[in-house]
């Protein structure tokens, strides 16, 4: 209520004729005589805002509490640090030991800045005159293991934690020699100080920060850590946002300003991609030059026999399922500590898509058994419903038709629920990210205005509807006993598609097509591109089903069921290639 | 104002955004056309997730409208409000009138909305962006007419008319104008409620001086607003005739039928037919001569020839004079009767028949002949089955007759129309009947007299 503000409004009130103006919070005017609100706001009637002196007032506001305004001086890169130090936070919070933050992460960061020439180091990247020999010594010698200054580090905790004083340790070390001078001129088109040279850095081998790359991070401490998160995990977590990725600058300190170049670095409106975020993890790793990662032992979650074990539970298939897919592992040698284990120093750096393999894994061991040419299985399927029927009491064969009915209703309503809440998403921060100090109160009114509306329609939304976020879980889909409509298969047999001879039991499927004959014969490893239709039904839900699980494109899975087919028909392709071209190849 | 610089800026300012909408022909709309446009404009790149869930939204918006699932439709604006922040410029200035639309069409229908809830949304979208503030103003008004709530719409549109903002642009010039006439035509429905209670005092009556001069001076105001808008090409019905309806009122006849020649003539506005017929009840009024009546349908003849005014149109030509005009005559009865419409219209049946038969005893077998060719091959079937025959005959004896007569004229006796309703014996008709089958075998077109 500002009666001085009010004052240059000069009409009469309608109802009681008095002019006598005060202003509501909406910025009204109300009758202080008889309290009738106009309908007329002080922003219509203030016939001087004008767009340009508005800008002159800003502009010379701005000089005078520039300090005020302007927040604390920091650079780009401690910007990548507090989000990660966030999303260590929220890992740990999802469980995953302590050590991850303050050891692996912290380390990765420190040897991220040393590479990159931002600190700990002799000349950073900010000095003008570098002398790069000095590093290259200095690089030489740090090997990952004799290094001791720097893992001793971890009991420092991350600069930004405890406010404005403690930026002590990164802060103090980095002689970053920008001018004051030079700072006035470019803080007008970011909030960092090096937000505008940042933006426009390129430097040939250097693996620049971006946000995506701090979830490559994060993975490579998890991969480090032999944590139970496999990478698609890691995304959908991120999707979910128990994991700050998307306005993760939204917490940063209140001191922390950001505009203009900071927009484009900082600002992210995709969610991220599993291929992509796999190429950055590599490429980081790689820049790092990390020496071999912990080994990959038959003990470990991202070893596929237990993450088959995994998503045989999830998709509700049987548990004697199994053994098959551990037989293929065996057979294709993927389960071996040398194929599994990342090393970015080895000569073709290559990572493992544990998750996209575990399920290729169980694909391939589904078309062992029932062939999957939308006829086979469903002949199967008869067999197992005739013998369910005359036997109830035993353990029920496993029928694939039950299953897909099951699975498909569930299957459905899952990712419409998924698109329905991709759709509610809501990406825009806070804090609203703006050009310039120009747009700065445009871009908050726009906020208000999003804010206010909002708030409006909520009153219309059921508020049973929107339950608050759900908790984070390895697992998408639940099965169990007890559910009657969703019957739960675990715990049936394989028996109707198993025949036994001597002592070792066959498949009664004895076909077996390959979903790519050709591979290219560049290292590009690409294979043959999925055309959907050229597959049979069954196949085509399978990999829908498990390609939404991981989030991955179908094709990705496709490619990655190819790749074990060619290592578990290694001599097969070779003797087909030759001989024929025949589609379908024996097997045993 | 929330945006002044954005708005004033213009619709073209960063990098970022390239204008990507299509727009083909009349109305029509491709949605996937539109997203490869969009591929194509950003270079293949893939479309932001932000970009693809906001539509996703707009799309499970528009379904749940349909589906009247407005508690849905209200989930999903939540979310979809923040496409006014958009980072592509193009597309957060086509937000606030989306949102717009979409809004006020849950808060219209939404069960727990109620007029609080709209005028606050709408007060709101109108100060979101500048450049709808009137149109939205305008709609906002329509809602409380609809609600039956005269004086704040009129507040509104008063409100609306004295708002400036920025140039002067001619769309919003017209909307002001639009703004105008519906406060004019607001005033016209005061004015003809006080005309009623004039209507209802008696001219000694005390409180008739007072209230007729309220009538009069309502009607000043209101033509003032109305007029700045009908001279703009439009159509504009109601606001036409209640203009002309106070003109007439106050015995300004030239001004009425002024307006009225403007609407109904002048070449800039769309074709409506409208415009002629009340131009034509104008000059009925006045007892304008016949000729200028028979202009002025002859116009709407063109228009809409299954107008019943036709049926008008014809009495006035066959009362012409003139040989055109009656040959006219024949020809828009033939005309009106080619509609599906009227097949069953007796009044004009029974003008055809007369008609026809005038014409025949007046040696003009010419003008029938030449009506009848274009109809031959299917008016018979239109018009004249056997199963017409017995369920007109069910339905409407006397029509039957009409169209037996007529029947019997154009094909001859052997019809088969005409010979059930002849076979029909009728106690009442039978004269009547006897009398068509002579004149039938006299006129019949089939078999001239030679």
């Amino acid at each position: 209520m500002d009666l001085e503000e009010a004052e240059e409004f000069k009409e009469r009130c309608t109802q009681c004729a008095a002019v006598s103006w005060g202003l509501t919070d909406e910025g009204k005017y109300y009758c202080t005589n008889c309290h009738n609100v106009t309908e007329r706001s002080q922003e219509v009637t203030s016939t001087d805002l004008i767009p340009n002196t508005q800008i002159k007032a800003l502009n010379r506001g701005l000089k005078k509490k520039s300090n005020t305004e302007k927040g604390w001086d920091w650079y780009v890169c401690e910007g990548f640090q507090y989000i990660l130090y966030q999303q260590a936070e929220a890992l740990k919070n999802l469980g995953v030991g302590p050590e991850l933050k303050n050891d692996v992460l912290h380390n990765f960061w420190k040897r991220y800045l040393q590479k990159s020439k931002q600190a700990y180091c002799k000349n950073p990247v900010y000095t003008t005159g570098r002398k790069p020999t000095v590093l290259e010594d200095n690089l030489s010698q740090s090997d990952w293991a004799s290094e001791p200054e720097l893992l001793s580090d971890v009991s420092c905790p991350p600069f930004l934690e405890s406010g404005a004083e403690s930026q002590s340790d990164i802060h103090t070390r980095k002689p970053f020699p920008i001018s004051k001078a030079s700072q006035s001129e470019t803080s007008v088109c970011s909030g960092s100080l090096d937000g505008v040279e940042y933006s426009q850095r390129k430097e040939k081998g250097i693996v620049k920060m971006t946000v995506p790359r701090t979830l490559a991070f994060c993975y490579l401490s998890l991969l480090w850590q032999r944590e139970a998160i496999t990478l698609s995990d890691l995304l959908r977590f991120v999707e979910e946002n128990h994991i700050p990725y998307i306005n993760a600058f939204q917490h940063f300190p209140e001191q922390m300003k950001l505009y203009g170049r900071d927009r484009g670095i900082f600002g992210i409106e995709s969610w991220p991609d599993y291929e992509d975020i796999y190429k950055k993890t590599i490429e980081v790793g790689t820049f790092l030059d990390l020496p071999r990662f912990p080994d990959i032992t038959e003990d470990c979650y991202l070893h596929p026999n237990i993450l088959c074990m995994k998503y045989l539970m999830e998709v509700n298939l049987p548990d004697e399922m199994h053994s098959l897919t551990c037989h293929v592992v065996k057979m294709t040698g993927m389960g071996e500590v040398d194929f599994l284990t990342f090393d970015p120093i080895a000569k073709m750096a290559k990572t493992v898509k544990y998750d996209v393999q575990a399920v290729a894994i169980i694909v391939v061991v589904l078309k062992l058994l029932f062939l999957l040419d939308d006829n086979f299985e469903w002949s199967l399927s008869n067999l197992a419903e005739k013998h369910n029927e005359k036997n109830k009491k035993d353990k029920p064969w496993f029928d694939f038709r039950k299953w897909y009915q099951i699975m498909k209703k569930a299957f459905d309503e899952k990712k419409q629920k998924w698109e329905e809440a991709r759709a509610k998403y809501l990406w825009k921060s806070e804090k609203p990210l703006y050009y310039s100090f120009i747009d700065k109160p445009v871009a908050y009114k726009k906020r208000e205005m999003v804010v206010n509306l909002q708030k409006q329609f909520s009153t219309l939304v059921d508020s049973t509807a929107t339950a608050g976020k759900k908790s984070p879980s390895s697992f998408q889909f639940n099965w169990t006993e007890e559910d009657t409509d969703r019957t739960c298969f675990h715990g049936h047999s394989l028996q109707g598609v198993l025949k036994e001879k001597g002592q070792s039991l066959l498949t009664k499927n004895s076909l077996y097509w390959l979903s790519t004959q050709k591979f290219c014969r560049c290292y590009c490893t690409h294979v043959t591109t999925y055309e959907e239709s050229n597959y049979s039904l069954s196949y085509q839900f399978i990999l829908n089903l498990f390609s939404f699980l991981l989030r991955i494109k179908t094709s990705l899975l496709h490619e990655e069921v190819s790749l074990v087919e060619k290592k578990l028909f290694e001599k097969k392709y070779s003797v087909t290639r030759k001989k024929s071209r025949s589609k379908k190849v024996r097997r045993h | 104002m929330s945006d002044f610089s954005e708005e004033l800026k213009g619709p073209v300012t960063d990098d970022e955004e390239v204008e990507t909408s299509v727009r083909s022909g009349a109305g029509m709309h491709f949605p996937w056309l539109q997203t490869y446009v969009e591929t194509v404009a950003i270079g293949g790149k893939r479309k932001k997730d932000f970009a693809q869930t906001t539509s996703a939204c707009l799309s499970f918006i528009q379904e749940a409208l349909l589906k009247h699932q407005w508690q849905q439709a209200a989930e999903y604006m939540y979310s979809y409000f923040q496409t006014l922040e958009d980072s592509d410029s193009y597309k957060r200035q086509a937000a606030p009138e989306i949102i717009w639309k979409l809004g006020s069409e849950i808060l219209f229908y939404h069960p727990k909305s109620n007029m609080e809830t709209f005028n606050t949304f709408a007060d709101r979208m109108k100060n979101i962006g500048v450049m709808n503030y009137l149109k939205i103003s305008l709609q906002h008004a329509l809602y409380l007419l609809h609600h039956g709530m005269l004086k704040d719409a009129k507040r509104n549109l008063s409100e609306a008319e004295t708002w400036r903002h920025g140039e002067n642009t001619s769309s919003r010039e017209i909307l002001i104008n639009l703004i105008q006439a519906y406060k004019g035509l607001l005033q016209y429905y005061t004015w003809s409620k006080k005309k009623m209670e004039l209507s209802k005092l008696d001219k000694d009556d005390y409180a008739y001086n007072a209230v007729a001069q309220d009538v009069f001076n309502h009607s000043w105001k209101t033509s003032a607003n109305i007029s700045a808008l009908i001279k703009i090409p439009g159509v504009w019905d109601p606001f036409v005739k209640s203009y002309v309806e106070m003109l007439e009122f106050y015995g300004d006849r030239d001004g009425a039928q002024e307006v009225l020649t403007n609407y109904a003539y002048d070449e800039k506005f769309p074709s409506n037919p409208n415009a002629h017929i009340y131009l034509y009840n104008f000059l009925k009024r006045q007892k304008a001569p016949r000729s200028k009546l028979i202009s002025v349908l002859k116009i709407l003849y063109q228009i809409v020839p299954s107008h019943k005014l036709m049926l008008e149109f014809h009495t006035l030509l066959r009362k012409s004079e003139k040989e055109e005009h009656r040959k006219l005559g024949l020809e828009v009865l033939f005309g009106v009767l080619d509609f599906a419409g009227c097949t069953k219209n007796i009044t004009a049946w029974k003008y055809l028949a007369k008609y026809l038969k005038n014409i025949l005893m007046g040696n003009h077998l010419a003008w029938v002949q030449e009506e009848w060719n274009s109809r031959k091959n299917w008016w018979p079937g239109f018009h004249f089955s056997y199963f017409w025959a017995k369920s007109d005959w069910k339905e409407d004896t006397a029509l039957a007759c009409e169209k037996a007569f007529v029947a019997g004229l154009l094909l001859g006796k052997g019809c088969r129309y005409f010979r059930y309703i002849l076979k029909q014996d009728h106690q009442i008709l039978g004269k009547k009947i006897k009398r068509m089958k002579r004149s039938v075998k006299k006129y019949s077109i089939v078999n001239p007299r030679l």
